[in-house]
């Protein structure tokens, strides 16, 4: 085995081991501490990448502990896991560096470690997800995730904070119930837990044509219980809230990753467990399609509605998680190839829209109304343009990624064409103009001029980059992250389909 | 006939119910003590199950004491230490919910989540 083969099992462990040691390190430490941690996984994950996708192997399995396949403890790695480990990496570190100084305004000064603790935790979690082949593990991380993305909504202490991380946690326990559930009902049919195995048992359960009913229970309680902690479109209720008043990297982070990490456990669920051929030819797919249609609509929406400007980002998530399970529900490998794109396209996307956003209300005495926003393209100009790329990529405007995810979700409803090609195609177009109507108001109304007299009156001032060196460094990096995306996305997609035929 | 597994396999039937139960209380009640205890009567529902499933009747508890090592004489091992990864789950878990609710009480001093949403709208933070 090649030494580069530890490396999942390396990262997960570096960074729960940096979340512990964490606790007793003062605020400015720990912060390095996950600044070197997470850049340590993130090139250690493109070794593996580039190892993986060089090598013939494909995939392959490291054994946890001593105890061989069917009683032990696996991880399982290919090139699409370590390709979304190092995505990860890297939103993470762009997210944490992003509201470095929001966080110095809104953190007390003695817990700027526990939020340190909180974010390595959350990371160990997520690549634990990314990367384990056992369910009742991933139950576990999938809690580990929740209870970290809980502290990093509460760790700014405020009672509107305080309520939104009691309704996050109530939503994400009741669909963390709901896949325990499913987890155990499953081990009840096939007798076994790691993925690869349960996929053999479900195989021989389908082709004998027993207990289809409670397989189909089965699925639906796991696959419902993920949507709700991922906030499809009817169980989205906590949702602004918690992106809305938490403090920023905690949004962004939020937004882009956690969701994303949920999201990935349930196509692994799909691929690996139960085996995509039978999920496309049941009716859960259906619903998740029609539910993703709702979200598309309904967030669009809501945002255009909002007068609030992070919370109209937050509900631009609501519809851009029902795209991504619109890509599900078209039940075709082109359809899932468009998700994971979106996921990709949706998290570089979104934390840059919240990290702009924070600029742009910063520079306007903290306001966060749309109105008070008039000009603030011109007071911190480095917000504006993050905020104006984010903008034109949601809507879809070439060379941006969210362009490339727009075209994939068309193009896989065309070419395999089915019920289902009309309404996505009709849905992505009318969510098109919505996100346009919101996202290009936003952008008109921050660059237009604001008199001087009205700017002196209410309090607001102008900064340059030079003032704010690192975020403007964070903003770049998000912009080119989402150039990498939109112009490169050809071997991107390469190695989402490699990935996706190594996992079946 | 229909209903006759259900009979045989009454505890999984309780279980479900008391899941069923457990479900619907962490989501429509408005007291926050009392969700959480809903919280805690779905997991616990979740732990019946899986210790209905594991038990195999007229076996021992899988502890080699007599140097009997047949596996027909045992139970399944395997859902009792799920069953005790998850208890350490939901109590880390309501640990945290029940500490969340002592900030909004002493904040608020209510446990009524709607009462504290409105009184929020009207603080308009």
């Amino acid at each position: 085995m090649a030494f580069v083969q530890n490396v999942p099992f390396f990262s997960i462990m570096l960074a729960m081991f940096s979340g512990i040691i964490s606790s007793v390190l003062p605020g400015k430490i720990a912060r390095r501490l996950h600044g070197v941690v997470t850049t340590m996984i993130g090139l250690m994950s493109a070794w593996l990448l580039v190892y993986l996708w060089q090598s013939d192997i494909g995939s392959y399995v490291f054994m946890m502990g001593h105890f061989p396949a069917p009683w032990g403890n696996e991880i399982r790695a290919g090139v699409l896991e370590a390709g979304m480990a190092l995505f990860f990496c890297v939103i993470m570190l762009l997210s944490v560096l992003g509201g470095r100084k929001k966080r110095f305004d809104e953190i007390e000064v003695s817990k700027h470690n526990i939020y340190y603790i909180l974010t390595n935790l959350l990371l160990g979690a997520l690549l634990a997800l990314v990367y384990t082949n056992d369910m009742f593990t991933a139950y576990v991380f999938v809690e580990i995730t929740t209870i970290a993305a809980c502290g990093l909504i509460m760790i700014r202490q405020n009672g509107r904070t305080i309520e939104a991380a009691v309704r996050y946690m109530i939503m994400s326990l009741l669909g963390s119930g709901l896949l325990l559930m499913g987890i155990c009902m499953l081990y009840d049919l096939t007798g076994h837990l790691l993925m690869s195995n349960m996929q053999e048992s479900v195989t021989q359960i389908m082709e004998a044509g027993t207990y289809s009913i409670p397989m189909l229970i089965t699925i639906g309680l796991m696959t419902v219980g993920i949507a709700i902690k991922s906030a499809l479109f009817p169980f989205h209720a906590w949702l602004p809230d918690a992106y809305g008043y938490s403090t920023v990297s905690s949004a962004a982070i939020l937004s882009s990753l956690v969701s994303k990490g949920y999201i990935f456990l349930l196509i692994k669920i799909f691929y690996r467990v139960i085996g995509f051929e039978y999920i496309a030819g049941s009716h859960i797919l259906n619903i998740l399609f029609l539910f993703g249609l709702g979200g598309m609509i309904f967030g669009s929406i809501s945002a255009i509605w909002e007068k609030d400007i992070r919370r109209m980002i937050s509900f631009s998530s609501v519809a851009q998680i029902g795209y991504i399970f619109m890509g599900f529900g078209l039940g075709t490998e082109a359809g899932m190839i468009a998700s994971i794109f979106h996921i990709l396209a949706h998290a570089a996307t979104k934390s840059l829209l919240f990290v702009a956003g924070i600029g742009l209300t910063d520079v306007s005495a903290g306001s966060r109304s749309f109105f008070d926003l008039t000009g603030a393209g011109y007071r911190n100009k480095v917000a504006g343009v993050g905020f104006a790329v984010g903008s034109l990529s949601m809507v879809g405007i070439p060379i941006f990624s969210g362009f490339v995810s727009k075209l994939l979700f068309a193009e896989a409803a065309v070419v395999d064409p089915s019920w289902r090609m009309f309404p996505t195609l009709i849905v992505l177009a009318i969510s098109t103009i919505l996100n346009a109507i919101y996202f290009l108001k936003t952008v008109l109304r921050i660059y237009t001029p604001e008199s001087a007299a009205v700017e002196e009156e209410k309090g607001f001032y102008r900064i340059t980059w030079k003032e704010q060196k690192w975020y403007a460094f964070t903003i770049v990096m998000f912009i080119v992250v989402n150039l990498i995306l939109g112009v490169t996305s050809q071997p991107i997609l390469e190695i989402i389909k490699e990935g996706l035929h190594n996992f079946a | 006939m229909f209903g006759e597994n259900l009979f045989v396999n009454y505890g999984e039937a309780v279980a479900m119910i008391l899941f069923g139960i457990g479900f619907a209380n962490l989501l429509f009640q408005k007291n926050l003590i009392k969700k959480i205890i809903g919280l805690n009567i779905m997991d616990t529902a979740v732990y019946l199950f899986l210790a209905e499933k594991g038990y195999i009747t007229g076996r021992l508890a899988p502890i080699v004491v007599n140097g009997v090592q047949d596996v027909e004489t045992y139970i399944n091992p395997i859902p009792s230490g799920l069953v005790l990864t998850g208890i350490v789950v939901s109590v880390s878990v309501t640990a945290l919910m029940l500490s969340l609710t002592v900030r909004l009480y002493r904040r608020y001093h209510t446990l009524d989540l709607d009462e504290i949403s409105a009184r929020l709208r009207k603080e308009g933070l």
